[in-house]
């Protein structure tokens, strides 16, 4: 496995460093892929939507002919699927008669607005996730206790506790230094999505270090406190991400589907029930904002990766858990 | 201090260890133990994977509690020295923290000791100059071979100058060529810090070359059968060539090989 370089600490130094350099060029060899992957990905899309477009429209003007493919396979027309280019088009023009504000960006600011309820929503589950992995770890008995409720909790559908919160929102915490707001509701609701995974996976996490790795910092004495800031939660990092990125993209569908539920303008959710009201009208319009919600949630996504970048614990231990 | 160094440096008195006592996976580990180390002694158990020597590290260690008897380390109980830091542990696997480099892997137990910066730093440097790492401070230990890894490991043990160093097999998973030159580094290691040394190994050429005493045991339960010295003087590269040194290997196999105990 090992090969005797130890014999020879003067090479061996220069061959770290070259390793470094290496898998630093292998790093920004990978991002760039990604990129292309991606962008690759979109246009394998928009093929796929244009073809499918017009395959669509043929066995509808073919009904007779396939009879059995016609039957179960969803037609398509401009209705159902507006041309791409009338979609990009679409971005520029006013939804309203009375408002100039092109459609971009009237998505935009949607999206800025579920944003920041997406956003206090996933550092709110983040804060709550860790706190709530670390008091299970630290106790067998509480979490074989607590776990299934823990799961339990996400069987409730969130259209019913979020009307529940928005009210408690309005009418409860006027005791608080600072106005409640109805997004603080929705990113309340957004919460509720975002600690589950990062608890579960924040409790795997913890778990992960090897007995040996335990023994050694009971060898020195070490209070549980210590454990766990020096050795648990550093080596729940890439669990915690892993985490933080599902977390992320849960955090703004908790969002969109907080505001549509509970009500709230302002941002994607409203958005999206508004022209999915008046879809006959223009349904270019619902495609806009559908994919000004898939853009919030792939930039949710990416930050979190990002921010993995400068987490040393989490980027050096990367190939643990994914 | 004085008291400390006149009582041995572990001593295991009667001692037994049950695991899973009271169920139906009961196993008795360890059966009727009583060993002496004396302070400054390099000593090796040895014995087949089952036989429970790192088990018996363990209790030495205070990670494990005896079911039966009773176990001192430098005149305290074994948790006791745990909790004095009496001792520094090596174990099969290195062991190393891979968000840390080496310099802050050596560091780890000072900083749990509360010591400043600027002592860690100075005390880590020492102990790279100890193990011949000098340079690799800044590295990272998935950036080190194995048995650099090993070493980063000795100098973490030791960082803190306790009196006893346990050792788990700690060159088990190493390539023979890195594992004897390992061994004659920790030789020199021993020799400069005149640390006690506690090592568990499988390997017969290993404890005869190490140790000034070999401590054979017997697996399902764990005995001790057979205690040899092993008069060598000081070792160096021809020993392991030398008549009396396979004397001593032989003499180990067939302790192993005793008819109550293995195969």
């Amino acid at each position: 496995m090992t090969i005797g370089a130890s014999s020879d600490p003067g090479t061996s130094a220069a061959v770290a460093d070259e390793v470094r350099r290496y898998e630093r060029r292998v790093a920004i060899r990978m991002a760039v892929r990604r990129v292309a992957v991606f962008v690759s990905f979109l246009v394998v899309l928009a093929f796929a939507y244009t073809g499918y477009k017009a395959f669509g429209g043929a066995i509808d003007d073919a009904q007779t002919e396939w009879p059995v493919v016609g039957s179960f396979l969803p037609r398509s027309d401009d209705l159902t699927m507006p041309p791409l280019l009338d979609i990009a088009a679409e971005v520029s023009v006013p939804p309203q008669r009375n408002n100039a504000k092109p459609l971009g960006v009237f998505v935009l600011e949607a999206a800025l607005f579920t944003l920041r309820e997406a956003a206090l929503g996933f550092f709110l589950g983040v804060i709550l996730g860790i706190g709530i992995a670390v008091l299970l770890v630290r106790s067998k008995w509480l979490e074989r206790g607590v776990s299934p409720y823990i799961v339990a909790s996400q069987t409730i559908p969130l259209v019913a506790i979020a009307p529940i919160v928005i009210i408690w929102g309005r009418t409860s915490l006027d005791w608080l230094p600072f106005t409640w707001e109805d997004w603080m509701s929705v990113a309340l609701i957004a919460t509720y999505l975002t600690f589950f995974p990062v608890a579960v996976n924040g409790l795997r996490g913890l778990h992960s270090p090897a007995p040996e790795d335990v023994e050694l910092m009971a060898s020195y004495a070490a209070t549980p406190n210590q454990t766990l800031v020096r050795l648990r939660l550093p080596a729940s990092t890439p669990y915690l991400f892993v985490a933080f990125k599902l977390a992320a993209t849960v955090a703004v569908v908790g969002a969109i589907v907080g505001e549509i539920s509970a009500g709230v303008r302002g941002g994607l959710g409203r958005l999206i029930l508004d022209f999915a009201g008046r879809y006959t009208t223009g349904p270019e319009r619902l495609y806009v904002s559908v994919a000004g919600a898939a853009a919030l949630g792939i930039l949710a996504f990416g930050l979190v990766t990002l921010s993995q970048r400068f987490v040393r614990a989490a980027r050096v231990r990367e190939s643990v858990s994914t | 201090m004085t008291a400390t160094r006149v009582a041995p440096a572990v001593e295991m008195v009667l001692v037994s260890k049950v695991f899973n006592r009271g169920k139906p996976n009961e196993v008795l580990a360890l059966d009727d133990i009583s060993l002496s180390v004396g302070q400054r002694e390099f000593i090796t158990l040895i014995g087949p994977s089952g036989c429970g020597k790192s088990t018996l590290l363990r209790l030495m260690a205070g990670l494990l509690d005896p079911t039966v008897g009773e176990v001192t380390v430098n005149g305290k109980t074994a948790n006791q020295a745990r909790a004095d830091r009496e001792y520094g542990i090596a174990f099969q696997t290195a062991g190393l923290f891979d968000w840390r480099s080496v310099q802050q892997n050596i560091e780890l137990p000072l900083q749990l000791m509360g010591w400043s910066k600027r002592d860690r730093r100075q005390r880590a440097r020492e102990m790279l100059t100890l193990v011949k790492l000098e340079e690799f401070g800044g590295h990272y230990p998935r950036e080190l071979s194995g048995g650099m890894q090993q070493r980063v490991a000795i100098a973490r043990a030791l960082s803190f100058q306790p009196s006893i160093l346990f050792m788990d097999e700690p060159f088990g998973a190493l390539d023979e060529m890195t594992r004897e030159h390992m061994q004659t580094e920790l030789l020199r290691i021993w020799d400069e810090t005149h640390t006690t040394v506690v090592f568990v190994t499988h390997s017969i050429p290993e404890a005869v070359f190490l140790s000034e005493r070999v401590v054979v045991m017997s697996p399902r339960p764990g005995r001790l059968f057979a205690e040899l010295p092993v008069d060598l003087g000081a070792r160096d590269f021809d020993t392991r060539e030398s008549p009396e040194f396979f004397e001593r290997v032989t003499a180990v196999r067939e302790a192993l090989r005793r008819p109550d105990g293995v195969e």
